[in-house]
């Protein structure tokens, strides 16, 4: 897997080292210069690896703990050793979390939530990104200074303010009303993410088709759109865990425990059950956090191309 | 990639001007792009821009329960600013926050680097475990994390505190209570954000890591540049523009942390004492023009705080 992926950024393949992965200090030296090396590199090298190794299952310890004490029943937990390994572990936890209606509500609130916020968020920003990357106009460069700053303001400071002004309009505990400041929150990093991508396909191409014959609108649906779809689902997938894991503004907006959304649930199942029952929490944990991650490792590096194509357009 | 030829060759431009003519500067394009902007512009003044203009004005108003229930709000000039800054209360909120953001944007940074430096370095088996290691913690959502972090530092049955009283030997802290006092509650906060954090560095700087030719690394070591040099030589120089995006983002993101302050604050710890700047705000929502004054301090408190990378980044940047 490689991390950087950046085959799926146009435009910056050019660029790219040759059999992906290649490193730039010179730790895996070509052919014959291997031999030329001292006993003591090799050593290094393989220290380095060892401690690659460790860093890896320190970061990756919560994780790993988290799904096997969902495994254990009460009594497994409360021990004064850990049990590390939950070799005869039970599904009762699960068990008695699926059981709990509230987990189902959420899960549809948060799919609404994010479902809605997504499709805006990604036209809106799409059609502004071909705006600024397509187009010569007064006040482009302000608009992308703006978009940087924009993500400057400190969401958290502004959701007394968001609360009343969706309370005046009767959105509060409203999926709508949540969509509004959620498209908000994420179009300024996903019309930023966009424009690396669409600058990054040379207007030539377009131009070439509208020599042949095509309109501008058809030359850039037939000939860039098509290339752009890496950028559409990488910022697709940015957007996606930010509606979906979002918490701040979920917690002011959605206080009618009937419109939780997923992390809220979660929320309140910790504060139930925290002084007595880990194991049904980490269940809870284990269910809401489990797909997220599986769908986050297979996608990962588009977004991280997305990030550093944003970061710096080619 | 073959360019779709439609065999209609009938110019799709009026007129019996050549086909190459570039018709990028036709007036109507420009109003066309202001169109694009429009639902992008529309949907972020919306949600963030009129909360914004609202909250700047409120903080200069007295509104509290009673304008709620429909007492106009009256106009104090900068008494809630003034209230505010002359308490020590909020300055001890402001410093902490600073201080706060400073140890672990620094220590994220830091760590993040490193370990980008050693997945290029290792070899590939070695690479991927650390890549898999790195993409868990960050592919977590932020509640499962918290709830996680909650019950490894739970001060009865968390295997923090055995593995420092078994493994370790420091029995004082088989029962430890992590969270009641400040300093170490902020210590456990900081080891989770920075845990959370650091697989994107690892990562953006990875990327930018591999952007660096091998040539110009190969000729620095024949010129007999050291690791550390050409590291700091070359290596730095060229990913600086990937560095500048994630420092500035990290103290962002640290400067405003919420979340996880919040959620550690209801796990049982003294809220006043453990209150950054993002919690305060949300302490004070019963008298909303307090609270507004205050985001509006801490919106200022950003924009100081980052108004230097801003600087360099539009600089950098050809837009």
């Amino acid at each position: 897997m490689s991390a950087a992926g950046t085959a799926t950024a146009p435009g910056r393949s050019e660029g790219q080292l040759p059999g992906g992965g290649v490193v730039p200090a010179g730790a895996e030296p070509a052919g014959g210069r291997g031999r030329r090396r001292p006993d003591g590199a090799r050593w290094r090298s393989r220290l380095l690896g060892a401690l690659a190794v460790v860093v890896a299952v320190a970061w990756a310890f919560p994780i790993y703990w988290m799904v096997a004490s969902a495994f254990l029943p009460t009594n497994r937990l409360r021990t004064p050793t850990p049990t590390f390994f939950p070799v005869d572990g039970t599904l009762s936890n699960f068990r008695r979390v699926l059981a709990d209606p509230g987990f189902y509500a959420s899960f549809r609130v948060s799919l609404a939530v994010t479902g809605l916020t997504l499709l805006v968020a990604i036209v809106f920003a799409f059609v502004a990104a071909v705006a600024v990357s397509r187009f010569r106009f007064r006040g482009r460069k302000s608009f992308i200074v703006a978009v940087l700053v924009v993500q400057m303001i400190p969401a958290e400071g502004l959701f007394i303010s968001q609360y009343q002004m969706l309370d005046g309009w009767g959105l509060v505990n409203v999926v709508l009303g949540l969509t509004i400041v959620y498209v908000a929150a994420i179009l300024p990093f996903t019309i930023w993410m966009l424009r690396g991508f669409v600058a990054g396909v040379p207007i030539e191409l377009e131009e070439a088709a509208m020599v042949d014959g095509l309109s501008r609108v058809g030359a850039f649906f037939r000939i860039t759109f098509p290339l752009l779809a890496p950028g559409l689902v990488a910022s697709g997938v940015y957007g996606f865990l930010q509606a979906w894991n979002e918490y701040t503004l979920a917690l002011v907006v959605m206080t009618d425990p009937a419109q939780r959304t997923l992390p809220l649930w979660l929320q309140g199942l910790v504060e139930t059950n925290r002084a007595t029952d880990w194991g049904v929490v980490m269940a809870g944990a284990t269910l809401v956090a489990v797909p997220v991650i599986v769908f986050f490792l297979f996608v990962q590096h588009r977004m991280t191309a997305g990030l550093v194509a944003g970061a710096v357009k080619g | 990639m073959s360019v779709s030829r439609t065999p209609v060759r009938t110019p799709a431009v009026p007129g019996p001007a050549a086909p190459a003519r570039r018709p990028r500067r036709r007036p109507w394009s420009r109003w066309a792009a202001y169109l694009l902007l429009v639902p992008a512009v529309g949907a972020i003044a919306l949600g963030l821009g009129y909360p914004l203009v609202r909250q700047f004005v409120l903080s200069f108003q007295e509104y509290g329960l009673a304008q709620q229930f429909g007492r106009p709000a009256e106009w104090v000039g900068l008494d809630n600013y003034v209230a505010l800054l002359t308490d020590p209360y909020v300055w001890g909120v402001i410093g902490r926050s600073l201080l706060f953001c400073a140890v672990n944007a620094g220590l994220t940074v830091a760590i993040g680097m490193s370990l980008a430096v050693l997945m290029a370095r290792v070899g590939r088996a070695a690479r991927i475990t650390l890549q898999v290691g790195m993409l868990l913690a960050w592919g977590t959502p932020v509640l499962a994390t918290l709830t996680v972090w909650q019950w490894l530092f739970d001060s009865q049955y968390g295997v923090i505190n055995w593995l420092l009283a078994e493994p370790l030997g420091m029995e004082g802290m088989r029962y430890h209570s992590w969270l009641i006092e400040p300093t170490s509650f902020y210590l456990v906060a900081t080891v989770i954000v920075v845990w959370m954090s650091v697989p994107f560095v690892v990562f953006t700087v990875y990327a930018g890591l591999l952007q660096v030719p091998a040539e110009t690394m190969e000729a620095a070591q024949l010129d007999g540049a050291g690791a550390w040099q050409r590291f700091w030589r070359i290596t730095v120089p060229m990913i600086k523009p990937v560095l500048f995006v994630v420092i500035l983002l990290q103290v962002i993101w640290d400067l405003r942390v919420f979340t996880q302050i919040y959620v550690l604050q209801r796990a049982g710890a003294p809220t006043r004492d453990t209150h950054l700047l993002g919690t305060y705000i949300y302490s004070l929502a019963e008298e909303f023009s307090m609270a507004g004054a205050m985001a509006t301090i801490m919106l200022v408190l950003t924009l100081v705080v980052t108004a230097f990378y801003i600087r360099r980044m539009l600089r950098a940047e050809e837009l």
